[in-house]
């Protein structure tokens, strides 16, 4: 199951979340406790690898710095651009008319290519009569796996410092997600396998919702302030239409009293999963990089707590889908379903 | 006129609420909201909306399943993963097995349909449609504003929910603010930048005068903030950093103004954590029109000395 952190607004403490829940998740005692609340048998040919955590933040990532991962393996990732063979080039000036994006363009006798305008759709490739356009590379930026003493895995992106999209390179991470394949309907097939912890970059445009789709739960990170709540209903908008069910988790939460979040959640009809007090103490353990469930007992409960309240949520999501999956094939259901689930 | 952008690399450092105050601290200016997709300006600047346009973004193609034959061209073209099969158990409940063969019979067409959020608008499909089934229309990605404020305007926008093109959005609100002070006469544009180092902050930084690095005394900000700086530097712009909740971690507050000393970087100031930031930011209102207290001085102070930087900067010649 592939449980993605997300927020509109950024700095709301995603990635704090996001890496105690992975700590929280790998522990063996939880596991146990998972088992007990979930009544799920955890396949035993990999107790060891439950959790996974996936950084997705390539422009900014930060999992790591908490982490702190062992046995690094970094690898270069590159997407497609044209690379045009001048001896086979006839100026027909097809690759310029079905370029969308003015990335490549035929000036007097001149190809001219600009690399960082291209999507990668190949278009040009295909058209060109002659063969003439081969696929050469663009370096995006790098992705790197390492090993976290806590039992996990981690895995992040890094986008190349000039580079604009970050798309194609969150796409190459998510594929590294061992977890089934990103398909939202696959989730009863691998639930009791794997939990993939997602940490999702800000904002509700293409790198936060290419990260989102195909996610089983989304956790919303949320802080009281007219900020934060705009910006939640965005993401809450965007989830809607990905059809990712979703909860939310208050931090740096003032004091137990209701605020406008909970009106807004009440509204909205999103379970409030936690809430995640402020304290002075709590800002400086994170501004060190380390990490609140090792530093503060309290903080300990209250992640363990959340863990628990989110897999028996998702436990509980997919036995209602795989009902409504035998029960009734409607047709919207299956189109939602092949939507939802391309990632 | 001058241009100043204020970026931070990570999230949540302040940017907003300073971009505010300064923008409410400059006599006359205008201001850009560029995070397009997590918009918050206007919820701290007081503000009269006076103009509303379509923002067109890109491209999208829609199939129509009339026309659709089913021979999978653009299913394999497609390099996005947009494109999927829908042969819908309304045509033929409970007989999967025997769709095989139907299909192969030419009895039944599978159709493809077009998911148009993963659409990234490249027609490379509709070139390639036997049928011309597949349209390509501009898509309506989000609104553009202009509205008044105090000391100036402010331009803004709404991408819509999970739309693209947030750079070309940015871009446009540039160039609109450009083409507002030429016309009008005003010496200065504040753009509020947004989080990361991306499409949308490329498109917020390239030729601006000057670079704001909001940032705080914390691991994860500082890691984000030297991503930044060094696009920054790839952009030739003359960069400041002020530290936010300053006093978070005094320690590595310290250890930023070294970081800044050793890069020849121009330290803008540091403003204390202080309540009356989000109070003011409840209220509706800028920080310094707000509040007199700690952190409202340090961001006033903040301002003068980006003044100071900024007076040292060639005038650039549009």
């Amino acid at each position: 199951m592939i449980v993605t952190v997300a927020s509109g607004k950024g700095g709301t403490g995603k990635t704090t979340v996001a890496v105690n829940l992975a700590v929280t998740a790998a522990e063996a005692i939880t596991r146990t406790e998972t088992i007990k609340a979930t009544q799920l048998v955890i396949a035993p040919e990999n107790p060891e690898n439950f959790v996974e955590l996936i950084d997705c933040d390539v422009e900014e990532p930060n999992a790591h710095l908490f982490v702190k991962p062992q046995n690094v393996v970094k690898q270069e990732i590159s997407t497609m651009v044209p690379a045009v063979d001048m001896a086979l080039c006839t100026f027909c000036g097809e690759c310029e008319k079905i370029c969308r994006f003015s990335a490549i363009t035929m000036i007097a006798k001149k190809i001219m290519i600009f690399p960082e305008m291209c999507h990668s759709c190949k278009g040009c490739v295909m058209v060109c009569p002659t063969g003439a356009i081969k696929e050469g590379a663009r370096v995006l930026g790098s992705l790197l796996t390492g090993q976290s003493s806590h039992g996990f895995n981690l895995t992040w992106g890094e986008l190349r410092v000039g580079e604009a999209m970050s798309p194609p390179l969150i796409k190459q991470v998510k594929k590294t997600i061992t977890c089934g394949s990103g398909r939202s309907n696959s989730i009863s097939e691998d639930i009791n396998n794997k939990l993939s912890i997602v940490d999702a970059p800000p904002g509700t445009s293409c790198p936060a919702v290419t990260t989102l789709r195909g996610s089983d739960f989304a956790l919303l990170v949320a802080e009281e302030t007219p900020f934060g709540l705009n910006d939640l209903a965005l993401t809450v908008e965007a989830l809607k239409k990905l059809g990712v069910p979703m909860g939310i988790v208050i931090n740096r939460a003032d004091n137990d009293q209701k605020g406008i979040i909970d009106d807004y959640a009440e509204k909205e009809n999103i379970e409030i999963m936690q809430r995640i007090p402020f304290s002075r103490e709590a800002a400086k353990i994170c501004s060190k990089g380390l990490l609140l469930v090792n530093e503060l007992p309290e903080m300990k409960q209250c992640f363990k707590e959340l863990y628990l309240k989110i897999v028996s949520r998702i436990t509980q999501n997919a036995k209602e889908s795989k009902y409504k999956k035998t029960s009734t094939k409607t047709a919207t259901s299956s189109s939602d379903n092949s939507i939802v689930g391309r990632s | 006129m001058k241009e100043l952008t204020v970026i931070s690399g990570k999230g949540g450092t302040g940017k907003t609420s300073i971009t505010a105050s300064i923008a409410s601290l400059a006599e006359r200016r205008i201001v850009i909201d560029a995070d397009v997709d997590a918009a918050n300006l206007f919820l701290t600047l007081e503000h009269n909306l006076i103009e509303t346009e379509q923002f067109q973004g890109g491209y999208k193609a829609k199939i129509n399943p009339e026309l659709c034959i089913g021979c999978k061209e653009c299913f394999k073209r497609c390099q996005f993963d947009a494109i999927f099969e829908e042969i819908t158990e309304n045509i033929i409940p409970k007989l999967s097995k025997q769709k095989d063969e139907q299909i192969r019979d030419n009895r039944i067409s599978p159709k493809f349909a077009i998911d148009p959020i993963a659409c990234e608008g490249c027609g490379v499909c509709v070139h390639f449609c036997p049928t011309v089934a597949i349209s390509f229309e501009r898509q309506i990605c989000g609104e553009k504003y202009i509205s008044t404020t105090a000391n100036g305007p402010m331009i803004h926008a709404r991408l819509g929910i999970a739309e693209e093109n947030s750079g070309l959005l940015v871009s446009q609100l540039r160039q609109k603010a450009r083409e507002m002070a030429k016309e009008q006469k005003i010496p200065l544009i504040i753009t509020d930048g947004p989080p990361g180092i991306g499409c949308p902050v490329i498109a917020s930084i390239s030729n601006a005068d000057a670079l704001l690095i909001v940032t705080e005394p914390t691991l994860s900000a500082i890691h984000d903030m030297k991503r930044v700086i060094k696009l920054g530097r790839q952009m030739n712009a003359p960069i400041y950093v002020c530290i936010n909740k300053a006093d978070l971690n005094k320690e590595t507050s310290e250890n930023i103004k070294e970081f800044c000393v050793l890069n020849n970087i121009k330290f803008a100031g540091e403003i204390p954590f202080d309540r009356a930031v989000v109070e003011s930011m409840k209220m509706g209102k800028a920080l310094v029109t707000y509040s007199d207290g700690a952190a409202s001085k340090a961001v006033k102070e903040v301002w003068e000395n980006v003044k100071l930087f900024m007076g040292d900067t060639m005038e650039r010649v549009f």
